[in-house]
């Protein structure tokens, strides 16, 4: 058997070592364009457990990676003139170059015909298997483009992969706030004498600054004085060190006939969760494997290496896309308390929540949590139970629960959807303003008129599934809703002076019913979020030109009679081409809070049928983040949160601020009936 | 959760008889339902048909389409197809619908291929809200209506008009991440309880070759992909097992099991895998 490997990166290496291993008579060719000690970059870190792997996959290698890795369990994190540590991560890093090396050896040892300074144009045919370990720009994988079903594109910030002699202890992120926007530094240490020193920054910081037109060692000189403290008076080194977009290479299908992708050929994950290198070893553990299982029989061994590896290469990847959108709005979290912030950046990719990170360094999570409930408690109990003040309200605690699922101990029990008058109903059995009484408290009461969303039957039917003799429905313009809706009636400027009484005097309504929110409707397509998009308003007068008009007017009215919490639920997205972009609904959110609004209650979608939601756990979590983070409000989000440790997650790190549990009635009393108790320390607070 | 098994429509060399058979002994045996795919361009039987004559032989098992492709269907006679099902086999049809994968089978019945995410709204809304006034008869109600697909419409659709979600086959691991997406949208579209969930999966224990080889042929329009489904074919009582497992574990109602080898045998080699 015949084995052709282009690329002797990592992957590629590996691959030759194992393949032989497994059996001496196959023939293992690489191709190399470089020569031996030509390579990009500098350290690359690994966790714990690819070290496992590795140990397992060939023991020698192992050895000799092991002995050189510079290893560390701090990730220390400067931010604002602090520096914030956590423990317990575990990291090993290595130099590429000394990897490189190290596998180089061990494939001649073993006999594998690697030969350097060998450009591949055309893959080689002729070979039992062709594997492309090529990198990024594959040519394997370019000549069957369309077979792979390949996508590249750039992601997060534009980088700057340099190295420095200023030997860290752990894994280092800086943040600078500049005149031109927000610099990083992803650093960390990788032999006795060397540190990686990536920078990064968004593309439109990086052009402000200028950076475009500098060349190399002017870019580096300008890192160089913008991080001369961190840097303590050591330099950036620079390997072939030019500023970068990050590619994601991402394919349908990894194999074609006999031809295989491994590695960066196949797949990347943004450099901000460290993973490609781990990720390209894997894949040659993987493959080997499959081959063995299968006794040779390539194509079959090909079909069981793709479908092990792809679903944990998704997750990776969706964890790095996750961290790289992070490392490019993060100047939006600048003003967040540095413990806060410190706990978003361990969070950012979903990998680590607060119960994985309370198992790994419990100080840290004991800080957070002490910061975020105020006390000086021994044991503070976590973000979920920390009380929240809204004006002149005090909730006890973070949990929201809806109304099927009113169990005691819930910061706060959402009404569900009441009309402020029959015409707004949903169906014939929604509750009006005029018969709904609060079943618990704290409620919040979620005011709205359903516009061309009206007059349906039961949901317990399904959805927007009109009734045969309904009443009339009124909407921003006469678009019917779904297929077989009610055109509803444009809503006339008489209507709407009407409409908007209708909402103040129901908000001076709730004020007599004792409740404790009053939150205004301006969701999935209901009356008042027909005005905001443009696909539900068509109109042509002032409420067309300006559609904020009419939903602001009608807060400013009930703002007006209720000197309460006053919460909106909007839909920040319309999902939907040519509908409202989540910009568009942190626009509108920052509107809203300044005429009053005090939480908006994150939602998306539903606009109209035809949209393209994104369901998944935690939807709508980013949504909610940048809406707090970008209008400055506390938030209120869902999106099929189900355990406590979701919303310890996303309160600690600050990305909202109340949360709605999915749970059956059953599990949420018992998740929430046992709140610690405050330990009170006998020392004051420092 | 319940298991079903699905009929021998798709796989080469069915005919009447064996249809009826294996029909009867899987109403006699432990399965729940009995369920059909759909396929325009193959040697298959039409799924409405099909289930039609399983219905007038069986007393017990639900009949299935799994899932049916709407849009190929004009909705008034799809209506009436389902609904004549229904009433033929004394209200025991499950009506699974999608939009199916192949571009072929829209092209030879003619019928456009773009905007049928939209014509298949249409279809479901009908469905729910008796347009026609009834007047397409036998009576519909208790037709069980499930919707499948993987993108975020889909899961849309179904939480908007139907009972529940039919998933498209996979590992456990595929199947729980799909559930937790069709109860995300329930929730989104403030429908009250949980949807139904459907599972699916291959399974061949006898001549195993011969079911890969059915599978190969029968995905051959997905290209690398019929040997991914073929690596997943169920083809011992041990890989069955775990995959029943797997499912329930991950929140499955009820999974269908379907044959690659049309043989009566299978069934009973199935039903000991699964009881024992
Ligand atoms: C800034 C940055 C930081 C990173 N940090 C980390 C980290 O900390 N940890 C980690 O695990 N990963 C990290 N990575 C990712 C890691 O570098 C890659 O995922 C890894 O190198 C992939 O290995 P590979 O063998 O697939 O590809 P490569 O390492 O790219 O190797 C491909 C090889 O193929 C050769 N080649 C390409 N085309 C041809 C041709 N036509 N003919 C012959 N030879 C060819 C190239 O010269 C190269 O040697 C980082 C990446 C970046 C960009």
């Amino acid at each position: 058997m015949t084995v052709s490997i282009v690329g002797g990166g990592p992957a590629g290496l590996y691959l030759a070592i194992l393949l032989k291993k497994a059996d001496r008579a196959i023939d293992v060719h690489v191709r190399e364009r470089n020569s031996p000690d030509a390579t990009f970059g500098w350290g690359v870190v690994f966790s714990e457990e690819t070290l496992g792997a590795l140990r397992d996959a060939d023991h020698e290698t192992y050895l000799e990676i092991a002995d050189t890795f510079a290893r560390w369990d701090r990730v220390d994190i400067r931010f604002r003139g602090r520096v914030l540590r956590s423990r317990g991560h575990s990291f090993s890093a290595i130099a590429r170059k000394r990897l490189l090396e190290i596998l180089q050896r061990r494939c001649f040892s073993l006999g594998v015909d690697l030969a350097f300074g060998l450009e591949v144009d055309d893959p080689p045919d002729g070979a039992d298997l062709v594997v492309g370990a090529d990198g990024v720009n594959s040519v394997v994988r370019r000549v069957h483009e369309r077979e792979f079903g390949t996508s590249v594109e750039a992601e997060g910030c534009k980088y700057v992969w340099f190295g420095t002699d200023l030997v860290l202890d752990a894994f280092t992120f800086i943040f600078r706030e500049t005149e031109h926007g927000f610099f990083q530094v992803h650093a960390y240490p990788f032999d006795e004498h060397t540190s990686t020193f990536i920078v990064e920054c968004p593309e439109p910081t990086w052009r402000r600054a200028g950076l475009h037109e500098l060349t190399e060692e002017e870019s580096l000189a300008f890192c160089e004085k913008l991080f001369a403290r961190d840097l303590e008076g050591r330099e950036l080194l620079s390997n072939r060190s030019l500023w970068l977009d990050f590619l994601k290479v991402a394919n349908a299908v990894w194999h074609h006939g006999r031809s295989v992708l491994l590695g960066d050929a196949a797949h990347t994950a943004h450099f901000s969760i460290g993973s490609g290198t781990k990720l390209a070893m894997e894949d040659a553990i993987a493959l080997r494997d499959a081959l063995v299982r299968r006794s040779w029989d390539v194509e079959a061994a090909l079909v069981d290496y793709e479908m092990e590896r792809q679903p944990v290469v998704e997750r990776t990847q969706q964890a790095a896309s996750e961290s790289a959108a992070y490392f490019a709005r993060v100047a939006g979290y600048r003003e967040l308390e540095p413990i806060q912030f410190a706990f978003n950046l361990l969070t950012r990719s979903g990998r680590i929540s607060h119960a994985s990170l309370t198992v790994r360094d419990p100080a840290f999570t004991r800080a957070l949590d002490a910061w975020f409930t105020g006390t000086a408690a021994v044991v503070a109990p976590p973000p979920v139970f920390a009380p929240l003040s809204l004006r002149n309200l005090k909730l006890q605690n973070r949990a929201v629960v809806r109304p099927d699922t009113s169990p005691a101990g819930a910061g706060l029990v959402l009404s569900g959807f009441v009309a402020v008058s029959l015409e707004g109903r949903i169906t014939p059995g929604t509750p009006t303003i005029h018969n709904w009484t609060p079943a618990a408290h704290p409620v919040v009461l979620q005011l709205s008129h359903a516009g061309r969303r009206g007059a349906c039957r039961p949901r317990s039917v399904g959805v927007d599934v009109p009734l045969r003799d309904g009443w009339e429905l009124v909407s921003a313009s006469p678009l019917p809703y779904g297929p077989f809706s009610v055109v509803p009636r444009e809503l006339d400027e008489d209507g709407m002076a009407a409409l908007r009484e209708d909402f103040v005097a129901a908000a001076t309504h709730a004020a007599e019913l004792d409740v404790d929110v009053l939150e205004l409707d301006y969701a999935h397509g209901y009356l008042l979020a027909s005005f905001l998009s443009p696909l539900s308003n068509h109109r042509t007068d002032a409420y067309g030109d300006d559609r904020l008009r009419f939903p602001l007017e009608v807060l400013d009215g009930v703002r007006r009679a209720w000197d309460g919490v006053l919460a909106v639920r909007l839909s920040v997205t319309d999902w939907a081409r040519g509908g409202m972009s989540v910009n568009d609904g942190v626009a509108i959110a920052r509107a809203l809070v300044e005429h009053g609004c005090d939480l908006v209650h994150t939602v998306a979608g539903q606009t109209i049928a035809e949209d393209r939601p994104e369901y998944r756990r935690g939807f709508l979590t980013a949504l909610s983040d940048r809406v707090r983070a970008e209008a400055r409000v506390p938030t209120l989000v869902g999106g099929h949160l189900t355990t406590l440790d979701d919303v310890n997650t996303i309160v600690g790190a600050g990305r909202g601020d109340l949360c709605i549990l999915d749970l059956p009635p059953s599990d949420l009393e018992s998740e929430l009936a046992p709140a610690p108790k405050l330990v009170e320390s006998a020392v004051a607070p420092s | 959760m319940n298991v079903g098994v699905g009929l021998p429509t798709t796989t080469p060399g069915t005919d009447g008889t064996l249809l009826l058979e294996w029909a009867r002994r899987a109403d006699a045996g432990p399965f729940s339902s009995l369920a059909a795919l759909d396929r325009v361009v193959y040697d298959s039987l039409e799924p409405f048909t099909a289930l039609a004559a399983a219905g007038a032989v069986t007393a017990r098992v639900r009949l299935a389409t799994m899932i049916a492709i709407g849009p190929l269907r004009a909705t008034a006679l799809l209506v009436k197809q389902a609904a004549s099902v229904h009433a033929l086999s004394g209200r025991r049809l499950t009506l699974g619908l999608g939009i199916g994968a192949r571009l072929e089978d829209y092209e030879v019945a003619g019928v456009e291929h773009r905007g049928r995410g939209r014509r298949f709204s249409e279809q479901l809304a009908y469905l729910r809200v008796g347009v026609d006034e009834d007047r397409v008869g036998p009576a519909r109600d208790g037709i069980e209506l499930l919707v499948g697909g993987a993108s975020g419409p889909a899961f849309a659709r179904m939480a908007r008009y139907a009972d529940g979600y039919a998933h498209g086959g996979g590992p456990p691991r595929a199947f729980a991440g799909a559930a937790a997406r069709a109860n995300a949208a329930w929730r989104d579209l403030g429908r009250p309880g949980r949807p139904r969930l459907w599972g699916q999966g291959y399974f061949g224990l006898g001549d195993v070759e011969r079911g890969n080889g059915y599978l190969r042929d029968y995905y051959a329009f997905t290209g690398p992909f019929a040997e991914r489904i073929v690596a997943a074919n169920l083809t011992s009582a041990r890989a069955i097992k775990d995959f029943v497992r797997g499912y329930e574990e991950a929140g499955c109602d009820e999974l269908v099991l379907f044959p690659t080898v049309a043989d009566v045998a299978e069934l009973d080699r199935l039903a000991e895998a699964v009881a024992g």
